[in-house]
Formats: C-alpha cells, structure tokens, sequence
C-alpha cells in the first residue's frame, strides 16, 4: 500500500492509462513484496528453530517451529494468491511490455516457476507432516523450502534486474531474433540486485519476528519463550545486516556508473561536477532543496573516494527522460538507508550486551527498538523498491521502452486499480488479525487448533475415532 | 518450427495438468458451496478440506506455469488474449485471490460465523473463476481474439461458445473433485461419503457430458474448421474422452470405484487435447497467427524445452512425494499444535488411528507419473505431427 501512493503521487505527470496502471502494479507489488519477504527467509528461520528443538533438544524451540509453521501456512497461501495477480498483471497491465520482450524477460519467470513448485510442494511436505513425520526426517523436507526461495528470489529479480539493465539479445528489424539466457539472468545489475534483496528478505522476516517478541516482552511477558523467539528471528537478521550495508553501498556506487540519471535522483545531483555534495534529507522543489543537511564532498567521496570524483547530473538528459518527483526518490533512498544503520546499531547494542553481561540488553529503549524493527525492515524494504522502480522512469526497460508505451490500451484500470486497493486492504487486515487470533489461541493454550469448518461443535481432532463417523451425529 | 510445436506442446501439456489438478481443487469448492447447511453439511466439507488442503497451493503453481510459457514462447499472442479478454481474465484472478484466502483463512478462525463467511468466500470464488477462465478459452477457440487486440472485447467472450466452455469448465472442475472425492471417501472407510459423492459425480459426469456434445454442436457457426478438425483428425482423442466418461459412468452405477480417479483425468485430459490436436497449428483461430509465426526466437524456444524437462524431472518426483505422502494421510492438519509439543515432532499428539493402505497412495503416484508420460507422449507427438 506504502508505494502506491507514492507511485500515485508520481504518476500524476504522465497521462492515460499508465497512471493508475503503475499505481496498481505497485499496489499489488508493494503487497506481495512483504509476503515474498517472508516466503524466502521465514522457512530458515524456522528451520533454525527445529533445527535447535532437535538437536538440544529444546522444547521452547520447537513450540516455537511449529507455531510459526501454522502463521506460515497462512502466509504462503496469501503469498501463493498475490504473487498469481502478478503473473497475471504482466499481460493486463503492461501488454506492451509483453508483447516487445515477453519472449527474453520470460525466460528467468520460467526459472522461477520450478523453485515456486519446488517450494509450493515441500512447503506443504513441511507444514502437513508435522504429526507423522518424525524428527529430523521432518526437517529436512524443510531444506528444499529454504533453498528454493533463495533461487526463486534470484529469478525475479534476474528481471527487475534485466528491465535496469537490459541485454542478452539481439535485435533485427524491430524483431527480437535471438535471446541468450545466461545473459539475461546473470545481467549487468543482477550481481547487485540478488545479494540485496535476498538479505533484505532476511532482514525483514527476522527482524519481523523478533518484533513480534520484543512487543510481547515489553507487554511484560519475560519469559524464555519470549526471549527465544526474539533472539532467533533477530541474531540471524542483525548478522545479515552490516553485509547488507555493504552490499548497499556497492550497488549505489554501480548505479552511479550504469544508471547516472537514477543516481542523480537518488543524491540530488542537478549538474555534472566533482565536489558534489551529499544531501541528508531535504525537498528538492523549483531547483532548491529545503530542509536538507548538506555535507561538502561526501557524495563524490562515496561514488569514487575522492572529492574530486566527477558525479554525473540529470541535467545529462532531457526532461523528458528524468524520473518524475526526485524528492521522492530521494527521501525514499535515504529512509532506506537511515534504516539500515538504525538496525545495525540495535545488532551492535545487542551484541554489546553479550559480550559484557552475557545478556540480551535491558534497555526499556531496546526493546522498543527491537519492537519496530520489523516494521522499519519493511519500510526500508518498500522504499528501496520505489527508489529503484520510480527511479527508472520514465523507462519499464531502461533506455528501450517506455512505461506508456508498455501500459495497457484498455480503459478501466481506474475501475481495477480502486477493486484492488479495497481488497488488498481486505486482505491485509484480515491476514494480520487472523495471526493475531492464532497468536491469543496459543497464548491460552489448551484450544484444538485445527478449525473445523462449519463444525456445529468444536472437535478434539486428536481424540480419537474417525472424524467423519463422529460427524455423523 | 519444430520448436514452437514442442512448446505448444509444453503449454498444452501444463494447461491439462493445471485442469486435472487445480480444476479439481476448483471442484471441491464447488462441492463445498452446495453442501447444505453447517449441520448437513459438516461431513462432506471436511473431507474436501483435508482433501484439498495440502496440494491446493503445488497445483496452482501449474497456473502460473502455464502463464509465463505462453508469454515466454508466444508473447505477441499473450499480450492479445489478455488485452482482448482482460475483464474474464480480472474476474478469474479476483476468484483467485478469494479463493486461496477464503481457504486458508476459514481454517485458521474461530467461531461459526466467521468459517461461514470466509467458507462461503471459498466457495463462490471456486465456482466463478473456472467459469470465467473457460470463457477466456472459450474465446480463443471460437476464434474471437483477433491477432493483435488493443482493446477489451465483450462479445469476445459472450457468445454462446464461450459460454458453454466456461459452464463446461466449472462441470468438468465438479465431476474431476466428485470423482476424486470418492476416492478419498472410500480411504477413510466412510461409505456414506463414498456414496454421496458417487451421486454428485455421476451427475456431474454427465452434465460435463452433455456441456461437451452441446459445445462441440455450438462450434458449427463460429469456428466450423475445429470442429471440423474434432470429428476429424482429433477424433481419436474425442472418442476417448466419452469412453472415459461411460466407463467411470458404468464403474460408479456398479459400485466398483477402483481406478475411476485415472479413468476421469484421462478423460479431461483428452478434451485438452482434442482441442489442442484439432486447432493446431492455429494459436489464434480465426487470424493468422500460428504456433510457429507467433514463436520467441528459437533459443527461447529452446531454453523452454530444457526448462521443462527440468521441471519434469526435478517437480514429477517431487509430486509424486507430496501426493504418496498426502495418500497414505501422513499429510493432515499437522501444524496444529496439541498441548505442549513433544522435543520430537509428531510425539506430542496421540496419533489418529492410521488407516494405512498403499492403495490410494499408489493410485496417485501413477496419476502423476502418467500424466508426465503422457506430456511426453504428447510432445513426441507434436514433434511427429510437426515432420508431417
């Protein structure tokens, strides 16, 4: 929901169908984005988890496997529908797109569909087999989860990837006569994209269950279980996020060099120069910035260490061809990044605390910390994607085709895109309160948790006899 | 050439999987929305959610699958489908998403009025998304997508053909889960179900019999050379496909079930490909476009084909996992946790009696394996069809 306002806001320049067409795109995207987060770095989370419950063996550990098994089966169904829509707006809304590179872009969503069944079928092995498949057997039909979503990440990405900086193929009378698929998946930008958006998948399922932990502890509920969920979403995550930054820092200073005019946008940087300033924060409007924190250099020192690095502007192309509202852009690349520092100093304060008192911290402002964490991964995550999409515009496929030329001729995405938004809001609120409702039902204990649909009484699943014989009542 | 017929071959392939898997899923929620009240109601529901529960999510991915090969091979055709038949296709995708969350939402609330609501979500969209998804085929086989569409077409997918294939659809998605509910009934022990669904896929048997007479009547007027080509060429596989349908028929009124579940996939997978057979090497009927002037480049081309041969070695096991585990029903309402959970999975709940027998299990797994022989057949088909 987060970027469709944003690309509401930026679309306003452009006219026709494109503009709620990309506010849909990033509506739904913006949505599934979190459950895909989820979907690639919560099974190994999990997995984690039995992983300790067998080996030690912990029982805390292991509650907690399961558990988050069950809020897992609702994920990926939410996740398996909203990715279809996806699929689905490929050809709805940008028929364009489809019809000039289906045939190149297709091939890593080809490469992506066998690691959604490999994950699809062993995500049900997983989460069905809890009661009949013993022990470790159990947990390895868990590692094909992990690992699939690691290689179906890789894929979809390998297209946003392609559609930054587009190749591995060969044009000849307006036609698309060969594809080299190694090329297209392993293109120029891939290298950055994958590293940074798998960890950001990490970051945000960790930190998202440690959020859930730390809220609880700060409820008061200080007990192991509480502190084990915490540190077993957060250790992994706060691990992740010093490589994050790093890989975040190298991907900018790539774009500076493969996508100046996305950089500029990102930095503020009007015209080319060395000595360019970086700006913290700041509105860019009418040729100024107000309310920003300039710092002399900083930006040609990040892009080539050295003041005198030569930063290239957007004034290197015409209007026409720079991203609508850089504010946005760059308020978005800064939260992102503000974030991320923001996560790295909780991991440290943690890892502080280790080392002196071999104790997570007992900061009240820690745990407050750690509460928001996952909501700030998730924010960091979203506004990374409209610091990239955004950033590409006017392109869909940078420097080849345009937005308005790859959006659908059809009318009536005004009609879609309200239809989508009010039921993506539906289903959101249903999913966080229907996790809510499981985490209240674990809390009092006791309940049988299998629902029974339209069951006139509630059933003990496990108490024996044939359930359909003792429905016939 | 050879290339664009192998990939249509895949594509078809993938459409008749996701039919006989997902179409079923679609069935069972069919089922579930004219199962009566909570009371009467209770048994037969059940048994469709365990049945569905853990395989509804891998069946899907077909969908999806099938997707990103017909934008991948034949991108010029996909973008005209779904420009011209976009309002189906964004009803089809909104019974989609409320099918899936109706599903997996009913499970996870409690309370009466809330599995009614989230149930009777799942149950429509399970009746409205197959409908509209056979309208869209619908569309492409009486020739109404022309070869480059630019806007939405209504009459595209209202005349009486597109019509008949979508009711044709939601029957063939109704007759698939009553049959294969059988099956599950008759596992279980549970010969009141068995019986109950007997009835329901007899009726639906023969309505899908019917819905497929009718259409193939229908095709007459607007599309004269397939239907031509069905009692021709594709003759063959027609007659499979009604002989199919009397045998599960004549097994069902004998009370013999065994090997009716094969039997019924058989069937619908032979109007897939009656349908394939006898429009090929036409894409768009009723335009230009072809299989092979419609086609990616050949390295696409190529990569497809290697790309599914990965998928059918490393996903046909795979299924075949999934469908002998969920068989042999180590597969159910396992997540749920009873009490404090043993430090070894699964020892923390007395189990349920196990009602083994290797039957079912087996008969899944040589759906599975013969629906991958039966791809392969297929291409090595279309391949030879191809040389001709």
């Amino acid at each position: 929901m987060h970027s469709a306002t944003a690309a509401m806001l930026t679309a306003t320049r452009v006219s026709g169908e494109v503009v709620p067409a990309r506010a849909q795109m990033a509506a739904t995207l913006g949505f599934h984005i979190i459950l895909a987060c989820l979907g690639i770095a919560l099974p190994t989370i999990v997995l984690i988890a039995e992983f300790i419950g067998l080996r030690r063996p912990d029982q805390v550990a292991m509650v907690l496997a399961r558990r988050w098994s069950q809020a897992m089966g609702v994920l990926v169904a939410v996740g398996a529908v909203t990715g279809t829509v996806l699929s689905f707006e490929m050809g709805l809304l940008w028929p364009g797109l489809m019809r000039k590179y289906g045939a190149v872009l297709g091939l890593p969503f080809g490469v992506e569909g066998l690691f959604f069944f490999l994950e699809a079928i062993f995500t049900a092995i997983y989460l069905y087999g809890w009661r009949r498949l013993g022990g470790w057997a159990h947990w390895w039909t868990g590692v094909p989860i992990a690992l699939s979503g690691i290689f179906g990440a890789m894929s979809v990405i390998a297209v946003n990837a392609w559609m930054n900086q587009p190749g591995g193929f060969t044009v000849s009378h307006g036609r698309i006569v060969a594809v080299d698929p190694w090329q297209v998946f392993f293109n120029h930008a891939a290298i950055y994209e994958m590293p940074h958006m798998i960890l950001a998948a990490y970051m945000v399922s960790g930190f998202t269950v440690a959020g859930v932990y730390a809220a609880g502890i700060l409820r008061g509920r200080r007990d192991r279980y509480h502190y084990t969920g915490f540190a077993l979403g957060f250790v992994p995550a706060a691990i992740l996020t010093p490589f994050q930054i790093f890989v975040g820092d190298t991907a900018a200073r790539a774009i500076a060099h493969d996508q100046p005019v996305k950089f500029a946008s990102m930095e503020y940087v009007e015209r080319t120069s060395s000595h360019v300033p970086e700006w913290l924060a700041g509105v860019y409007a009418n040729g100024h910035i107000y309310a920003g924190l300039k710092i002399p250099d900083f930006d040609s020192l990040l892009v080539g260490f050295s003041p005198g690095t030569k930063v290239i502007g957007w004034d290197t192309v015409p209007a026409a061809e720079r991203p609508p509202v850089v504010w946005l852009i760059h308020l978005c690349f800064d939260a992102m990044v503000g974030i991320g520092f923001l996560l790295l100093l909780a991991g440290l304060w943690a890892l502080w605390g280790w080392w002196r008192h071999r104790a997570l911290p007992r900061q009240r402002l820690f745990w407050l910390l750690g509460a928001v964490s996952g909501l700030a991964a998730i924010v960091a995550m979203e506004a990374g994607w409209v610091v990239t999409e955004v950033g590409r515009q006017p392109w869909v496929v940078y420097r080849l085709q345009t937005t308005t030329q790859a959006a659908t001729t059809n009318g009536g995405v005004i009609t879609s895109l309200s239809i989508v938004i009010v039921l993506y809001a539906v289903l959101g609120i249903a999913t966080v309160l229907i996790l809510r409702a499981l985490a209240r039902r674990w809390r009092r204990g006791g309940v049988p948790e299998t629902g029974v649909p339209y069951g006139p009484q509630p059933e003990i699943p496990d108490a024996g006899g044939t359930r359909a014989g003792r429905a016939r009542t | 050439m050879i290339a664009a017929a192998t990939v249509g071959g895949i594509l078809l392939a993938t459409v008749t999987l996701y039919g006989i898997l997902g179409g079923a899923d679609f069935g069972g929620g069919l089922w579930d929305l004219l199962a009566g009240g909570d009371r009467r109601g209770h048994a037969p529901r059940q048994l469709i959610d365990e049945s569905i529960t853990p395989v509804w999510e891998a069946n899907h991915v077909w969908l999806v699958f099938a997707l990103v090969i017909f934008w991948t091979a034949f991108p010029v055709a996909f973008a005209s489908v779904m420009t011209a038949a976009a309002l189906p296709l964004w009803l089809a995708v909104g019974g989609i998403v409320l099918r899936g969350a109706g599903f997996a939402f009913r499970k996870e609330v409690s309370g009466l009025g809330l599995q009614r609501a989230f149930g009777a979500v799942f149950a429509f969209s399970s009746l409205l998304t197959p409908f509209f998804m056979g309208t869209v085929i619908g569309a492409v086989a009486a020739g109404q997508i022309p070869a480059d569409a630019s806007h939405a077409s209504l009459a595209a997918w209202t005349n009486p053909t597109s019509l008949l294939i979508g009711f044709l659809f939601v029957g063939a998605c109704g007759y698939l889960a009553a049959v294969y509910l059988i099956g599950e009934a008759a596992r279980r022990g549970d010969r009141r179900l068995q019986g109950y669904f007997t009835r329901r896929a007899q009726a639906a048997g023969a309505a899908t019999g019917a819905l497929s007479l009718a259409t193939l009547l229908e095709l007459h007027a607007p599309a004269p050379a397939l239907q031509h080509n069905l009692t021709g060429r594709a003759l063959p596989l027609v007659i499979l496909a009604g002989l199919t349908g009397l045998t599960v028929l004549a097994l069902l009124a004998a009370g013999r079930p065994r090997g009716i579940r094969v039997l019924a996939a058989l069937g619908v997978a032979a109007v897939v490909w009656g349908w394939g057979v006898a429009q090929y090497p036409a894409l768009l009927p009723g335009t230009a476009v072809t299989l092979s002037n419609a086609g990616a480049p050949h390295s696409t081309l190529v990569a497809l084909v290697v790309l599914f041969a990965a998928v059918v070695v490393l996903i046909g096991p795979s299924f075949g996992l999934l469908f002998a585990l969920h068989g042999r029903q180590l597969l159910q309402g396992g997540e749920g946790l009873t009490a404090p959970a043993g430090g070894r999975a699964g020892a923390g709940s007395p189990a349920r009696p196990r009602r083994s027998s290797g039957q079912p299990g087996r008969a899944s797994r040589v759906v599975a394996i013969g629906l991958i022989a039966a791809g392969a057949v297929a291409r090595a088909r279309a391949r030879g069809g191809r040389n001709r």
